[in-house]
């Protein structure tokens, strides 16, 4: 493996130095022009990547017919990198391990099934809806409304699960996020025999909630299920939102708190970092972003059912931060669109009938779960910082190291 | 907010005392901490108290005030003014208990000693139920067997399915937490996540994903006597028969063997267990195969007692135990079995009341409660996780 590491460097090197003579063995003005434009290209190069990438995602839908199932995994794919990305906030960031995500998704979908659907027939409330809509019982609500609904509703459940744990660390805060998570789940599974007063029920249990309104934008008119571009250049906007604020978050004096926390709440603490606030706000702001995707999968799946809700998705979705690199925003991304084309292309489409050609009989999808929790052992044992891992973290596992090396050699002397 | 943390006295030894009250110091002068301290123990010591003796005694009086429905004489709704109900409910709770108390005493052990939540210890319950029903078909128990073979056959299932049970939760320790050994404690955690579903899976693959009855090999629901109208069944009888001579046997080898004593020094204080000579590592090993062994035996009487498996019965049962170990105080085995056996009480109340699919709500209401009134439980002492 190191020898494998050294020769790369070496031809690395190699490529270097020819980069070098080349470029002096050019006419001198043009050599300046080029040594000039080195710094500038060397900063702008990030920038350029995700233009070109923002470019390339826009006009990727055109490459394929409307409704195919690869537009399907695709946006489906955005929606859990955003989930990813919200758990990265409250994992990554603050160093929150949060294994209850599962209720911000819930009350994310639950958000569009109550205000965007018949659901409590005896109230009437049309906001900027389509004229179909416009005529029927319930509340609806325009789908940006809708998404902001979910944000906030889902950021004050995040500040009532997280204000238990305040006293909390480690360990003791997953089971106690698990535990609202469990709670969230057995009462979207009951909620039928939850009333709220005339014949209206809290969730409609695992019947499901349907008929929900499709996003409608005035001008563009109703999404539907036939074209599927509409919904992915809308949950694309949406992933673009999410990341430039996890971006502008991890660079501001909240996200440095965070991380503070994260490395030595002690320390933190000392230093004057309000411990109450900042914390609780790693859960609301994580829990916002994982409402708003829940509320686009809860319109484009059409029914909101109580036993979608299972522990199963938290692990999923923080297998998608681990896998990614805890902390780190670009892996957050990658990790939640890797496992969301895993979970909606390669295990149901590709790999299903595995099993069964080795002579085992039961379909793959059976054993997804236990595919993610491989995934996870053998990422944490074999590469803990993950598949892009964050700057910090990266220094933090070497230093880790030499500091213990240090030692070693402190003992034997 | 101005006023500075109250420099740490000199006879403080661990972190963990400074960092119990960081909320309140901050937010209080250091000359009101002392009596603050105190009016916190005391709520929270007698909240959770409170808390828990609520449900028992607010059904009670439910029963003898309004009665309750205990069946149908001539076609006409019987009600009757006493605390049967409530008695049968306690009985079935302890009996619950029992086992969750197995499982519980698992999660404390590795706790104590290692500090991490083993995630997968629920599925290990699981793995163990499935072997000790798979293993009757192997000996061909099965409900026409006679006394004798039931009980030969039913000996020799404990002790193969305990040692099934512990070995995979050595195996377990050796590939997903040693090598995590030195790693933020977050990387474990993790790994035990992932592992106890892989571990579902296995059962899941093994087993269906429906739960699937076993034969009632010890007729659990016979009445063997009753005491003032409450039944006391086989199975309840059963359940204590198995969980209080191994909760014995357990004390007394972390009392009085040699072994038992390098698991405490060890839970103590690993760095200094090693300096002692203590083989830090076996010693862990040995925590996880007797709680791997504990978890076994509970499976087995859990097939005996609830007659079905399934492979979903180990994440439940690994929540709620978790929940009986965090109540009685992590790190803590008295506390285990009594946290189990108030569990067990109280799922039994949830079920019979307010119907089975609120249980898990209920259960889980009480954890969150545990961790605001008295995060270190009934007997523990504080942890540095919980303080």
């Amino acid at each position: 493996m190191s020898e494998l590491r050294a020769q790369l460097r070496e031809w690395g090197q190699a490529l270097l130095r020819r980069r070098d003579a080349f470029v002096n063995r050019l006419p001198p003005r043009l050599r300046s022009l080029i040594l000039r434009l080195a710094p500038v290209l060397r900063r702008w190069w990030t920038r350029l990547l995700a233009f070109a990438l923002i470019v390339i995602g826009i006009v990727l839908p055109f490459f394929f017919t409307p409704a195919s199932g690869c537009m399907n995994a695709t946006f489906t794919a955005l929606a859990f990198a955003v989930m990813s990305l919200g758990m990265n906030v409250v994992v990554g960031f603050a160093g929150l391990l949060d294994l209850g995500y599962v209720a911000f998704y819930a009350f994310g979908a639950y958000s569009l099934a109550w205000f965007a659907s018949g659901f409590f027939f005896k109230a009437h409330l049309h906001v900027v809806v389509s004229p179909v809509a416009g005529t029927l019982a319930g509340i609806h609500l325009n789908f940006v409304l809708i998404l902001v609904a979910a944000a906030i509703i889902c950021a004050v459940a995040g500040t009532i699960i997280g204000l238990p744990t305040l006293r909390l660390r480690g360990d003791y805060i997953a089971i106690v996020t698990l535990a609202f998570g469990e709670i969230i789940g057995v009462v979207a599974v009951n909620g039928q025999s939850v009333h709220l007063g005339s014949g209206m029920t809290l969730t409609a249990g695992n019947f499901g909630i349907s008929a929900l309104d499709a996003p409608y934008f005035p001008g563009i008119g109703s999404f539907n299920l036939l074209n599927l571009r509409p919904w992915y250049w809308l949950i694309l906007g949406i992933l673009l939102l999410v990341t430039f604020v996890n971006l502008r978050l991890r660079d501001s004096r909240l996200g440095r708190a965070w991380i503070a926390l994260r490395e030595d709440e002690v320390a933190a603490v000392s230093m004057g970092i309000p411990l109450v606030r900042t914390k609780l706000l790693a859960y609301a702001i994580g829990a916002a972003m994982g409402g708003m995707s829940g509320a686009f999968l809860g319109a484009y799946h059409t029914v909101v059912s109580g036993d979608d809700f299972q522990f199963g998705f938290s692990i999923f979705v923080l297998s998608m931060v681990i896998i990614g690199g805890l902390g780190s925003i670009w892996g957050a991304v990658l990790g939640g669109m890797l496992l969301g084309y895993i979970n909606n292309y390669l295990i149901p489409d590709v790999l299903n009938s595995v099993p069964s050609k080795l002579g085992l009989n039961f379909p793959l999808t059976e054993v997804e779960f236990g595919i993610y929790g491989f995934l996870l052992v053998l990422v944490m044992v074999l590469r803990p910082q993950g598949l892009v891992p964050e700057r910090r973290r990266r220094l933090e596992l070497t230093a880790e190291v030499a500091a213990e090396d240090a030692q070693l050699v402190e003992a034997q002397g | 907010m101005e006023g500075a943390r109250p420099a740490p006295s000199p006879y403080i030894l661990s972190l963990r005392d400074v960092e119990a009250s960081s909320l309140t110091e901050r937010m209080l002068p250091a000359a009101a901490l002392r009596p603050l301290a105190a009016v916190r123990e005391a709520v929270g010591r007698w909240g959770l108290i409170v808390a828990l003796a609520a449900l028992p005694i607010y059904y009670g009086i439910r029963d003898l005030v309004h009665g309750y429905q205990a069946g149908f004489v001539a076609g006409h709704a019987v009600f009757q003014h006493d605390l049967t109900r409530l008695g049968f409910n306690l009985a079935q709770g302890l009996a619950n208990g029992s086992i969750w108390a197995l499982i519980a005493i698992g999660y404390t052990l590795v706790y104590g000693i290692i500090e991490l939540i083993n995630f997968a210890h629920g599925d290990v319950f699981m793995i163990g139920s499935f072997t000790a029903t798979g293993l009757w078909g192997t000996f061909g128990l099965g409900l026409a067997t006679g006394p004798v073979g039931v009980i030969a056959g039913l000996v020799l299932t404990l002790l193969i399915t305990m040692a099934v049970a512990g070995s995979l939760n050595v195996l377990i320790e050796r590939v997903a937490y040693r090598p995590l050994r030195g790693a933020p404690k977050l990387a474990p955690l993790i790994t035990a996540v992932g592992f106890s579903f892989i571990l579902q899976n296995v059962g899941l693959l093994w087993r269906g994903g429906s739960p699937q009855s076993v034969s009632d090999l010890v007729r659990q629901g016979r009445t063997v006597f009753s005491i003032s109208g409450v039944p006391i069944v086989r199975g309840y009888i059963l359940a204590l028969a198995v969980m209080v001579p191994l909760v014995f046997g357990l004390a007394w080898f972390i009392t009085a063997t040699r072994a038992g004593r390098a698991m405490r020094a060890t839970a103590q204080d690993p760095e200094a267990a090693r300096l002692m000579g203590i083989n830090v590592n076996a010693t862990i090993s040995l925590t996880f195969l007797l709680g791997g062994m504990l978890a076994g035996a509970a499976g087995l009487v859990y097939a005996l007692y609830e007659t079905n498996v399934w492979y979903f019965q180990g994440f439940e049962a690994g929540l709620i135990a978790f929940t009986a170990a965090v109540m009685g105080g992590i790190g803590n085995v008295r506390g285990a079995v009594l946290g189990g056996l108030i569990i067990g009480v109280i799922q039994a109340l949830a079920d019979s009341r307010m119907g089975p699919q609120w249980t898990e709500a209920v259960v889980f209401g009480y954890l969150i409660l545990i961790m605001i009134l008295r995060p270190r439980g009934l007997l523990g002492e504080e942890t540095r996780e919980a303080g």
